[in-house]
């Protein structure tokens, strides 16, 4: 591989830093080793798609209460949309029907966050993913950004604001579950930190190998999520994205940013420097053929 | 420094008069009125004015087929990043003739900087149509919430320093019009400062826009995402502006013809035949630059489909074949030949950009974004108040005719 250009930006960026420049590139937040984030396992071989956390969700985020005729059904993909924050669809498999629940994702390092230059999308220290009407403009580079297309926009208003589940930051500030994961009937869902939750999963594929695909979806996609999949077929028949990154979102954007100091100081310097040697020049009429 | 009234000295036919009276009377429209460019363009405009209200009251989904898949469309990616690249013609051209010092290119700095700077305020400025919540666009400004590590909040800041440099570069000719001799001076001393930290300004959100997309990496098709997308964005804003440079000259030549003095008539064709020579160096390098990034991509496998072709197309009906007419025009002097290369790699160029921002974003969603009409007429709104704002400020500043004569008299 010839050029490789991350490298390249990378040493400028180093570069800019040793300059004194770089510090105001603040990383995304990061999980820090004392705090850690919380999250929530989805169990889908529990998950029985009653839809009790559409409801719960609609009731806590005073949205429309979801429409009784609009059930999962294999074959049919339902979206989260402007008015509901998360869906259960249903996927026919030779095990039988199995459900899948869909919401924000709550990356560690979301690519919603970084792109959001507002902070208006911001990754709490708690781990939910939270959006702030105050501060958003409205411009939607956090859904261009987003790998798992979970923002959504007011289109038909007139004050339009991003919807996306926030993990009911409110609730877990006050020490409360998340209502979804507090009205599931089937403890589906489970809430813990990342940790906890992980070790959890393993501790249920491990004991029962012929109920589970071996796997954790969310524990390295998108660089590690707080939404963590367990389920009883590989997760791309669960319409699940298995062909993203394991690397974080943000981390694509890095070596730009990071060349952005050294750019600042070099270039008025090389432009300066050319101007002063080309000097000259400007009393002869020009040739530059 | 004190900024009195008496500091300005009014051009000679409004000797006597208060700035007041100087300004209203520069209100007035100048030249002819039934023009078949107005004709167009006020129907249009008024469409438009009606749209944009619209727009306000009911949402943008009320005139744009924007969908929660493809938040971005016509008015990002035509308006703001293709607008964008055609206004790389001022740094560029403020390159060659302030830092490189190649005086040829002199006569065309002013109106290659005025057109810069009005397609950032009102191209830039069509963004605020695009947002949710306008009224909070202060918020990444006035340092409340600063979100660092976002590529678009580089990319606004960099907008708005960079409409100031480019302001401050054009200003010499507000004062000249004025007739504002020492604001002037000191206008013209705070050129090659502006030039230079525009320049600076200019390489890094050109190249920004393209790193907008940079983490949509499963949303764009393979053949136009990877992550060279800030170089080859920064490279193509070089001949994109600079055709636009070419064919905007083209035109201005023609309409403004009483403006350009003789002088400058007889030097355009060496303008335009200098230009086209950097453009088929700039389409070589850019086009040697996206078949590595192509090898570099390995998708050998997606040519065969129905983007291949496209993406074919896009290669080499509008790199390579504008690359052979640039510089076959180059060779024989053609000036003809100059412009319509021009014209083909502006077409190029727009399809490019809307490959990555449109066309290819979610190519494989079951329903494609497709502007509505509204969508369209707005963009041309855009388009015709710009012009109209340009050709106002040519008519009565100096622009393209030479500056008053008391500016050379130290
Ligand atoms: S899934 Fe999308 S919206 Fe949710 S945190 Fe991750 S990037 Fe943000
Ligand atoms: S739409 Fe709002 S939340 Fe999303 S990136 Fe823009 S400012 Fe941030």
């Amino acid at each position: 591989m010839g050029i490789d250009r991350r490298n390249f930006f990378r040493s400028l960026g180093l570069t800019g830093v040793a300059l004194g420049a770089g510090k105001k590139l603040s990383a995304t937040p990061e999980q820090s080793d004392e705090k850690e984030f919380y999250g929530i396992l989805y169990d889908s071989t529990r998950c029985v798609g009653c839809q009790s956390c559409e409801l719960a969700c609609a009731l806590a985020n005073g949205l429309p209460e979801p429409d009784p005729e609009d059930y999962p059904m294999p074959g049919t993909i339902r979206k989260t949309n402007e008015n509901r924050r998360t869906v259960i669809n249903a996927i026919e498999t030779p095990q039988g029907e199995i459900y899948v629940k869909n919401q924000c994702m709550h990356c560690n390092q979301p690519a919603c966050a970084a792109g959001c230059l507002t902070k208006a999308m911001y990754k709490t220290e708690e781990g939910p993913v939270i959006w702030r009407d105050k501060k958003c403009m409205g411009c939607r580079f956090c859904m261009i950004s987003c790998p798992f297309d979970v923002p959504k926009f007011e289109y038909h208003s007139p004050n339009p604001d991003i919807v996306k589940c926030n993990m009911c930051y409110d609730r877990v500030k006050e020490g409360e579950l998340p209502a979804c994961v507090a009205d599931c009937p089937a403890e589906a869902l489970t809430f813990g930190t990342r940790r906890e939750l992980i070790a959890e999963a393993r501790r249920r594929i491990h004991e029962d190998p012929d109920s589970y695909y071996d796997g954790i979806y969310g524990e390295h996609e998108a660089g590690g999520t707080g939404y963590l999949y367990i389920s009883p077929v590989p997760f791309e028949e669960l319409g699940l994205n298995t062909k993203l990154q394991k690397k974080s979102y943000p981390e694509l954007t890095k070596g730009f940013l990071f060349s952005v100091p050294s750019i600042f100081i070099l270039w008025p310097a090389i432009l300066l420097g050319i101007h002063n040697a080309t000097k000259n020049n400007a009393k002869t009429t020009d040739d530059d053929e | 420094m004190t900024m009195s009234n008496t500091n300005y000295n009014l051009p000679a036919d409004n000797d006597g008069k208060s700035i007041e009276k100087f300004l209203v009377a520069q209100l007035k429209p100048r030249g002819e009125i039934f023009t078949l460019f107005n004709m167009i363009s006020v129907p249009i405009m008024t469409l438009g004015i009606v749209l944009i209200v619209i727009r306000f009251i009911n949402g943008l989904g009320a005139v744009t087929n924007l969908t929660q898949e493809v938040p971005w469309g016509l008015w990002i990616g035509f308006d703001v990043v293709t607008g964008v690249a055609f206004a790389g013609g001022a740094y560029v051209v403020t390159f060659l003739v302030y830092i490189l010092n190649v005086q040829k290119y002199k006569p065309i700095v002013r109106v290659t900087v005025l057109n810069g700077f009005l397609a950032y305020v009102f191209y830039a400025g069509a963004l605020l149509l695009d947002l949710g919540k306008p009224w909070n666009v202060v918020n990444p400004i006035i340092g409340n919430s600063f979100g660092v590590s976002s590529v678009l909040f580089l990319v606004a800041w960099h907008f708005l320093l960079y409409m100031i440099a480019q302001l401050i570069e054009f200003s010499p000719a507000i004062a000249e019009w004025l007739g504002a001799k020492r604001i002037r001076k000191i206008l013209s001393g705070m050129t090659l400062a502006a030039v230079i930290f525009g320049i600076t300004l200019s390489t890094l959100h050109q190249s920004g826009l393209g790193a907008l997309y940079l983490m949509a990496r499963e949303k764009i098709h393979p053949l136009w995402y990877s992550e060279f997308i800030p170089i080859l964005f920064f490279l193509s804003s070089i001949f994109a502006g600079l055709s636009m440079v070419i064919f905007e000259g083209s035109i201005s030549q023609k309409v403004f013809f009483d403006q350009i003095s003789q002088k400058n008539h007889k030097a355009h064709d060496g303008i335009l035949h200098g230009l086209s020579k950097i453009c088929t160096l700039t389409l070589l390098v850019y086009f040697f630059m996206q078949v590595v990034v192509f090898i570099h991509g390995k998708h050998w496998d997606l040519i065969n489909t129905r983007m291949g072709y496209w993406y074919l197309t896009e290669m080499i009906g509008f790199v390579v074949l504008p690359m052979i007419l640039y510089f076959y025009s180059y060779r024989k002097r053609n000036i003809t030949m100059i412009k319509v290369s021009a014209l083909v790699t502006m077409i190029g160029v727009i399809i490019n950009r809307l490959n990555v921002t449109v066309i290819g974003f979610r190519w494989d969603a079951a329903t494609h974004y497709v502007p509505t009409w509204m969508e369209i007429v707005v963009t041309l709104t855009v388009l015709c108040v710009e012009i109209w704002v340009f050709r106002w400020i040519v008519r009565r500043m100096p622009v393209m005719r030479a500056s008053p004569s008391w500016v050379n008299e130290h």
